[in-house]
């Protein structure tokens, strides 16, 4: 049997890759796509290959749940590919391969900085883990032509969420829109609103915490918009579990008003619009503590430490990170850079309208209102934990199994256990 | 063959379509649409632009929004009828649209920009399919190898099932030993455990076994499944033992019972059960999402879905997708589907 | 018996060289062992493969659910006993999840319950119907048998696509309704709707199944019973109720038995219809299992095995069950 599945193996890898298969120094990078991003990798690696002779580096496509459910299992299995691109930065810390000894730490900290320390985990320490491949960043998208229409001013940058409900319900009351206002379907994207109204999430010391006061009160708040009409109660309420689900759709049909989502919806958004109608970013709104904040996010290229070839992988990696490479895949990918060399500088985006490259300099401008703990939080190893239960427990509360009382304790207990059972 | 209903219409004496049969077909038929419909419903949606798929009430073929190129207009325009308004009757085509208003420019007179409102116009369209999704989709990846890679696993998992199910299942219907029941109650027991609350430990099996990341990885564990030694046992009881009896008189080795009457006979039940093994290892997506991660080895629902990316999906390439995968099934069906009819219809009155 | 076609000839030219290799030391076997207990050597392959693919992970999860943490490798695990099974059932009130430490479990429970029964009792219902129906004089019944059962050959993935492309906001079945003047409905945002749907969706996909197995039931009956029926001039209920459900008795039991087991087992349509909501309304048990120990964060593969075994518990119960109720019923 084993022989037999060798072979077979062989055989097809054979038939895929030519006489590329049987090379003594292959890396495996698993990679999952948003857009373009592992075209793009496959395209610039082969230059890699052409200056490192008998190394293949073979990028393998999965859909984005093999990534999310299966990679971790893998890892814990010593069965994980030698390189992944990655979402989950700090949860999977412990298998990541320390590039230090590989690479230029200067450079590297000089042009990653804080986004370094996402890919530590709970240990800490001065690891080099992995390159921030895109950087991302939550606002809203407004349909500015359905507030031209409804005679409706847009509220400035200093407007807060109810400015902003207001806003919307009259433009959608006026020009009959059926949905004022959306946010995706995540805790990620409902926690920058939850640290505008006051939740600390992550404290200083790293607590985390889903039960405080103000994440109560933007709870209560968004629950009160769902059962009024004001947010699309399909986005919430039309989905179990942490199931995500966004309204880019509605959005796009024009049958949305205000639409909170993040950075990386630019491409479609900027593809799929066309002359329907103006849309513009705004950025995320304010809360009534007085912060405006958006959550940063993002995935990530990382080595793991089991892979035969560290040295390889470690190159790999580094040969990603170069400025030039890194702007270059960043213009052909639409992202926002979070190699601090490239976004000084500043990227063409490729083949981006006026409309595009304002949305992006607006998510991009809009960085520094992200408060200290939403960047905590995109750090903090257990942030899937915490992510899952906030898109349950709230849309619990939605559909009015639970009130909005018990949903808040239901969280408290909820990261009581997760953080018992890491432990 | 037996038929009650036969019965219970010949007891009416005479009439040739009685209410009952006016009953009979209108509930098939009711059953072909509801059946069916929603198959070609997704079928045609398949085949419309990301755009046409958003309108709404939805048209029932695919239609494309015609255009035309004007001069100083790089992009093709979008053509409407005017229906009302003061330029009633006139094909335009629009060059934006804002709000309640359109832009709108006579293709013959590109110079003179004209006021439509939107409530007086309608899309000037013609049928299309709309191919491009699918040529998407085949652009991406090498549809021959993962076609290739889907039909090794299915082929031999359906194989591998169908004669070691068939092996145990003759053992268990046609001989007294110690222990049948126990084997017997552990089958079943099998039936309990569906493979997603055992997902971890198999896949720990598996590893451990060198077959991860390995054809076999999928097809070995997948023949593993207790519904068809049960649906086989339950059919060979219905085989007489006198048979079996006879055949021993003549000196045949029980191999040769097992393959030369025995499974001739289970013919019907066995062509079930393949279509069913057929489907579930077609089909299977979770388990070889799990074993198989190298692209070399994948199978097309993972090549197909290899594009779900984080943050985004769209209804076309997911339509159209889901067709793909669909066809080779629904073929299978065609041929094999007079199994389905005569196989354990005729068989089974006897 | 079954009639051969020009394929099965081909099939056995393959098959007929191989079989009669395999036949030499299988005689040699059945020397050596006798007749009745050659039964071994014909489960052996299967017993192999369920042993290693079946029972092992099912041992495995008896471990598992002794321990405790996140960690994937069972050695290194820490046992914590039974706390696992005693964390699913501490309940103030069982019958209201919110009292409970694990409402997800418990709801999921409750969700399972109840679309059991209603699934696999529209959907046993409606086999037989379709199954007397199609058993009777109909032209072009070939076609007819295979329209019902095509549904079957889908992935529950496809099936839950379908569906939800045709019950979405801006779906065909909106449209329709707006046009004959009902209005539409946004359907999977209301928690009994999005749960008739997905009982509507299952018994869809499946009942294919079931009306081919009670078909052959039907098929089986002799006719001669029928033909004393008619001396008697039994009305067609009275032979419904007295002739063809007797009969059927033992086809009835195995697919209620199968219907039952495959009910509290469903998950992939229904997960990929709705994914459990609105809120919890669809969430079944095996979803539950299923988010605990691997899609969700952190992995609770102790809790989620220990959540697996009650299951399959459940199951066993309600399977001897149904046999013993049956074996009276057949007897009486």
């Amino acid at each position: 049997m084993t022989f037999k599945a060798k072979t077979t193996t062989a055989l097809a890898a054979l038939i895929a890759l030519g006489a590329g298969a049987a090379s003594a120094q292959e890396i495996r990078f698993m990679c999952y796509s948003d857009g373009n991003e592992c075209e793009v990798y496959d395209d610039v690696l082969t230059r890699f290959e052409a200056d490192n002779p008998g190394v293949d580096v073979v990028v393998d496509v999965v859909p984005y749940q093999a990534i999310l459910e299966n990679l971790p299992v893998q890892l814990a299995a010593g069965s994980g590919p030698d390189m992944a691109k990655v979402t989950d930065l700090g949860g999977l810390a412990p298998y990541y391969l320390d590039l230090a000894p590989h690479v230029d730490r200067d450079y590297w900290e000089a042009s990653f900085g804080d986004t370094l320390a996402w890919y530590r985990g709970a240990e800490g320490g001065d690891a080099i883990n992995g390159m921030h491949s895109q950087l991302t960043i939550t606002g809203a998208f407004v349909n500015a032509t359905l507030f031209e229409q409804a005679g409706v001013e847009v509220p400035g940058s200093d407007a807060t969420w109810e400015d902003w409900a207001e806003a919307s319900r009259a433009v959608a009351e006026a020009t009959q829109t059926p949905f004022p206002m959306a946010i995706d379907r995540t805790g990620h994207r409902f926690a920058g609103p939850a640290i505008s109204y006051g939740a600390a999430i992550v404290a200083e010391d790293g607590t985390p915490t889903l039960s405080d006061e103000g994440f109560a009160a933007f709870t209560a708040q968004f629950v009160e918009w769902n059962n009024d009409g004001t947010m699309a109660r399909d986005v919430w309420a039309g989905q179990g579990g942490a199931t995500y689900q966004d309204a880019a759709q509605e959005f796009i049909n024009g049958e949305l008003v205000f639409y909170y989502s993040g950075s990386w919806q630019v491409g479609r958004m900027d593809e799929q619009v066309g002359d329907l109608f103006d849309w513009q970013v705004v950025g995320s709104p304010c809360g009534p503590a007085g912060a405006c904040s958006g959550m940063p996010g993002g995935a990530g290229i990382v080595g793991f430490n089991a892979t035969e070839h560290p040295e390889i992988v470690a190159a790999v990696i580094d040969f990603l990170a170069q400025e030039d490479i890194y702007a270059e895949v960043t213009a052909r990918t639409r992202n926002l850079p979070a190699h601090l060399g490239v976004a000084e500088a500043g990227v063409e985006f490729e083949g981006a309208s006026p409309a595009a490259a304002a949305a992006l300099s607006a998510f991009a401008a809009d960085l520094s209102d992200v408060a200290p703990s939403a960047f905590r939080y995109q750090g903090y190893a257990n942030n899937r934990a915490m992510f899952g239960i906030t898109a349950e427990r709230v849309s619990q509360a939605i559909v009015g199994e639970l009130s909005v009382e018990e949903a808040v304790a239901r969280m408290a207990t909820d990261l009581e256990a997760a953080l018992a059972d890491t432990q | 063959m037996a038929r009650p209903w036969d019965f219970l219409t010949a007891t009416r004496g005479g009439a040739r379509l009685h209410w009952t049969d006016w009953a009979s077909y209108g509930y098939l038929c009711l059953g072909v649409f509801l059946m069916f419909f929603p198959v070609v419903w997704l079928v045609l949606s398949s085949f419309k632009t990301e755009a046409d798929l958003q309108r709404y009430p939805p048209t029932f073929l695919p239609y494309e929004q015609q255009t035309v190129t004007v001069a100083g207009h790089d992009e093709p325009l979008p053509l409407f009828r005017i229906t009302g308004g003061e330029h009633e009757g006139m094909i335009l085509a629009q060059l934006r649209r804002v709000g309640l208003q359109a832009q709108m420019i006579d293709p013959a007179d590109p110079e003179e920009r004209l006021s439509v409102a939107i409530s007086d116009y309608e899309r000037l369209e013609r049928f299309t399919l709309a191919t491009e999704n699918y040529a998407e989709l085949f652009g991406r990846f090498d549809f021959l190898l993962y076609f290739w890679n889907s039909t090794f696993i299915t082929v031999m998992a359906t194989l591998i099932m169908l004669l070691t199910n068939s092996m145990a299942a003759f053992a268990l219907s046609k001989y007294q030993f110690r222990g049948r029941t126990a084997v017997l109650l552990l089958v079943i027991g099998t039936l309990m455990i569906p493979q997603t609350v055992v997902l971890v430990p198999l896949f720990l099996i598996v590893s451990e076994l060198g077959m991860f990341n390995s054809l076999w990885g999928v097809i070995i564990p997948g023949a593993a499944t207790p519904t068809g030694v049960f649906l086989l046992r339950q059919y060979m009881l219905t085989i007489p033992d006198e048979i079996l009896d006879a055949a021993r008189m003549d000196k045949a080795s029980e191999w040769k019972i097992y393959w030369r009457i025995i499974l001739p006979l289970s013919a019907p039940a066995i062509a079930v059960l393949a279509i069913l093994a057929i489907m579930w290892r077609w089909n299977d997506f979770l388990w070889p999402l799990i074993v198989l991660t190298q692209s070399e080895n994948f199978t097309l629902q993972l090549a197909l879905n290899s594009f779900q990316g984080e943050l985004q999906t769209q209804w076309s390439s997911l339509l159209a997708m889901t067709v793909l995968t669909l066809l080779p099934i629904a073929l299978v069906f065609m041929f094999l589907q007079k199994y389905i009819a005569t196989g354990i219809a005729s068989t089974g009155g006897k | 018996m079954a009639q051969r076609g020009a394929g099965d000839g081909l099939a056995l030219r393959v098959i007929a060289p191989v079989m009669r290799v395999v036949e030499i030391p299988m005689i040699g076997l059945q020397r050596v062992l006798g007749i009745n207990r050659l039964a071994w050597v014909f489960l052996l392959p299967n017993l192999l493969l369920f042993g290693l693919f079946a029972f092992l992970p099912v041992i495995l999860n008896v471990a598992y659910a002794t321990t405790g943490g996140a960690n994937v490798l069972l050695e290194a695990r820490p046992q914590i006993g039974l706390d696992n099974f005693e964390r699913l059932l501490d309940c103030a009130n069982h019958l209201d999840p919110n009292t409970c430490r694990e409402d997800k479990f418990w709801r999921a429970v409750w969700n399972t319950l109840w679309f059991v029964t209603l699934q696999v009792g529209i959907m046993v219902g409606f086999s037989l119907l379709t199954a007397i129906v199609l058993n009777g004089k109909i032209r072009a019944r070939g076609f007819f048998r295979s329209v019902f059962f095509f549904p079957v050959l889908l992935s529950p993935v496809v099936v839950a696509l379908i569906w939800k492309w045709m019950l979405q906001r801006n779906g065909v079945l909106n449209a329709f309704l707006d046009w004959a003047g009902i209005g539409g409905y946004n359907w999977l945002v209301d928690a009994n709707w999005a749960f008739a749907w997905s009982v509507f969706l299952s018994v869809w996909a499946h009942m294919g199944f079931y009306t081919l197995i009670l078909l052959a039931g039907l098929q089986a009956i002799p006719r001669d019973v029928y033909e004393a029926a008619t001396m008697d001039r039994a009305s067609p209920w009275r032979v419904f109720r007295r002739i063809t459900l007797p009969l059927l008795a033992p086809t009835m039991l195995v697919v209620l038995v199968l219907a039952l087991i495959k009910g509290v087992q469903t998950f992939d349509e229904v997960y990929a219809f709705t994914g459990g909501g609105p809120g919890t309304a669809t969430t079944f048990i095996i979803q539950y299992i299923y988010e605990e120990g691997f899609a969700g964060s952190p992995r609770l593969f102790g809790l989620s095995a220990a959540a697996s075994l009650l299951v399959a518990a459940v199951l066993v119960v309600l399977t001897l069950v149904q046999l013993w109720v049956n074996r009276k019923n057949v007897n009486g």
